[in-house]
């Protein structure tokens, strides 16, 4: 298990290390922040001393060595724009972030999952062809897209919701139904197919010969084992959470990361860059390990080959 | 006069699946009956309808499957029970076995909880009884220490070991009529001795009646009473296992045993007769195996064949079999 542990920890050390370089080298090749914070025509003086006073005047792998050892001692830079802390700015934003994706994920699982599973057990029903098309336009179509169809409808035709912004808790609730409506589709389809697998193993069947009635076998039998691939695409979504909001506060106006991110890469603030990123892999990798944990504890198979390997 | 009630009468059996469009006969009315505490042995290629024969009887089909005919078991016909009815039924009265047993059981639930989950719903029992008999049950279908087997799961067992723990879950409900589909298929031949051998020791136990499904005519003979052979969905001969050996009469029946190098020497699949087995949606309207039939007639072809009884205990549906002597195959073979 120790073994486990580290290997684990040393590998989510090297993404995050990989995610937040590759960041690094492309933010500075793609663009001068001196021009986009100074503005094209300030005297070139100007520019020189700012890009001499953030180092970019230093050869790339000189500037990441520095960052890097700033980093490993906490200190992640400072935002070029007003000068804090960029990890700090970045991480008084994610509460905001957190207010729509968790209720988002909350209605992903909770819609998502029930669908599928009703979808399953009565497969090729009017039900179930009604669920699943429901869930093809619920993933094929772009969130901006729904995101202006459900403003359209609630905020414009029936005035009911604030259209953007945050002032109060009522404006959260189109960006999460954005948020949540698609994924709720995505999950849908998962939980479906992972349950028809299921439906046709040898021992559900078994299950039923013994006598048990259908409920209990859905119950004991059925679920237990579905839950084992649905684990996966549920650690997916938790990973993206962050991630996702990106277009979705964008088009509400709503101050989560997400938006800090497209503004902090547009500006070329690369501290804040970075620390998103960071942040952003950081995030990635505990859902990933969650759903490695989960899937030790759902599937005793999985569990019994981790603890032989030590 | 009729001799007392059968324990389950098979009663013109018929399976349809719906697939897209066509249907598939995969049973075409099957008539069978077992006895209380009778040894019935089920052969035929793979696909003949052997386990959806039984599958349909406890209902345990897909609802695109659509069944007719009649399973008396008692004389309670189960094709037209309820689904409650039949719950009550399936475990209690009727238990089965499958094919492969490393599948057959939940792969995250634990061997006891599997097993006592059994016990619980045939017993009542509460959980410390139910464990305790969960332990004597394993014990008795001859798993060693048995107290350490009921924390593992499936996948930390042999192939052997899990088909005796899914016969310990069918003993569970003490049935009248255990359905062994092919358990031994997916066994090596040492370990298929010893599962045969268990399963005819627990018959002679607990006086339950058994049906032993197997493609190897040699399994099937060497343990059961009767032997019944299914060719496309029907049954085409029934016999006492040793009237079966010493003179088949059905065409189909003899290739099989032709096809069997010797009783002692190596086990094969049922193979070796030209031709090939009818397709489900598209059944002959006469015999079906006449297509393949070295002996068949005209008529062979166009009609039905019924079932001719040439003794009480051997039945056979081939309308030629009192002209033929010896086997149809000896003679194409001299012929050619
Ligand atoms: N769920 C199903 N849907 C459609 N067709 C099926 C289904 N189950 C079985 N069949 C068809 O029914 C026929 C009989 O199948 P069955 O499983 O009873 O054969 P079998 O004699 O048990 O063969 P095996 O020795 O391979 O187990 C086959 O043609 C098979 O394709
Ligand atoms: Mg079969």
């Amino acid at each position: 298990m120790l073994s486990f542990i580290v290997s684990r920890a040393a590998r989510a050390a090297i993404t995050i290390l990989l995610v937040v370089a590759f960041a690094f080298v492309v933010m500075r090749l793609s663009g001068d922040p001196a021009l986009l914070i100074l503005s094209v025509d300030a005297p070139p003086e100007a520019i020189e001393a700012f890009r001499k006073a953030w180092g970019l005047d230093r050869p790339i792998w000189e500037q990441f060595l520095t960052f890097a050892t700033r980093a490993l001692a906490g200190d992640f830079g400072r935002s070029m724009r007003d000068g804090r802390p960029a990890l700090a700015l970045v991480l008084e934003r994610v509460p905001a972030t957190l207010a729509i994706t968790l209720p988002a994920l909350a209605l992903k699982l909770a819609l998502g999952i029930p669908a599928g599973i009703f979808a399953a057990l009565n497969r090729n029903s009017w039900a179930d062809r009604a669920a699943m098309m429901a869930s093809v336009a619920g993933f094929t179509m772009p969130s901006f897209v729904l995101a202006l169809l459900l403003v359209l409808v609630f905020a414009v035709q029936l005035g009911w919701l604030p259209a953007s912004g945050s002032d109060t808790p009522l404006h959260a609730v189109l960006p999460i139904l954005t948020l949540g409506t698609a994924g709720a589709a995505i999950m849908a389809r998962f939980t479906r197919s992972a349950m028809l697998e299921v439906l046709g193993q040898p021992y559900i069947r078994a299950a039923s010969a013994k006598g048990l009635g259908w409920w209990l076998v859905v119950l004991r039998h059925a679920l237990p084992n579905a839950a084992i691939p649905t684990v996966t695409i549920i650690g997916f979504m938790v990973g993206s959470l962050v991630a996702g909001a990106v277009i979705v506060e964008s088009v509400f106006a709503w101050p989560g990361i997400g938006r800090l991110l497209v503004s902090s890469v547009a500006n070329r603030d690369l501290a804040v860059v970075q620390s998103l990123l960071m942040v952003i892999a950081g995030w990635m990798v505990l859902a990933n390990l969650a759903v490695d944990l989960a899937y030790g504890w759902l599937d005793p198979r999985v569990r019994t080959i981790t603890s032989r390997a030590d | 006069m009729p001799p007392e009630t059968p324990l389950l009468a098979l009663e013109g059996l018929t399976v349809d699946f719906d697939a897209g469009g066509r249907v598939a006969r995969a049973v075409d009315g099957v008539d069978l009956a077992v006895g209380r505490g009778d040894a019935v042995g089920l052969v035929g290629e793979s696909g003949s309808g052997k386990s959806v024969t039984w599958l349909a009887a406890l209902g345990l089909l897909p609802s695109r499957a659509r069944v007719a005919g009649r399973a008396r078991l008692d004389g309670e016909d189960l094709v037209a029970a309820p689904r409650r009815r039949l719950e009550a039924i399936r475990g209690r009265r009727i238990a089965m076995i499958f094919q492969d047993p490393a599948s057959s059981l939940n792969p995250v639930h634990r061997i006891g909880r599997q097993v006592e989950e059994a016990i619980r719903l045939h017993r009542g029992a509460d959980d410390g009884a139910a464990r305790a008999e969960a332990m004597r049950l394993l014990d008795q279908v001859g798993i060693a220490d048995p107290r350490r087997r009921l924390d593992d799961y499936p996948h930390q067992l042999s192939g052997g070991m899990n088909q005796r723990v899914m016969i310990a879950i069918a003993l569970a409900g003490r049935p009248d009529l255990l359905i062994a589909d092919e358990p031994t298929t997916a066994l090596d031949a040492t370990i298929q001795a010893q599962i045969l051998r268990l399963l005819g020791d627990l018959r002679r136990a607990t006086g339950m009646a058994m049906v032993l499904i197997s493609h190897d005519l040699g399994v099937v003979s060497e343990n059961v009473d009767r032997v019944c052979v299914m060719y496309a969905g029907r049954v085409v001969e029934e016999a006492p296992a040793d009237a079966l050996f010493a003179q088949p009469r059905h065409p189909y029946t003899q290739g099989l045993l032709a096809a069997l190098p010797s009783l002692t020497g190596p086990r094969q699949r049922l193979a070796a007769i030209p031709g090939t087995v009818p397709e489900p949606w598209n059944l002959p309207a006469g015999c079906s195996f006449a297509p393949r039939c070295p002996a068949a007639a005209a008529e062979c072809l166009r009609t039905r064949t019924p079932g001719l009884a040439l003794t009480p205990e051997h039945a056979v549906t081939c309308t030629r079999v009192l002209a033929l002597r010896g086997s149809v195959w000896d003679r194409r073979q001299v012929a050619a």
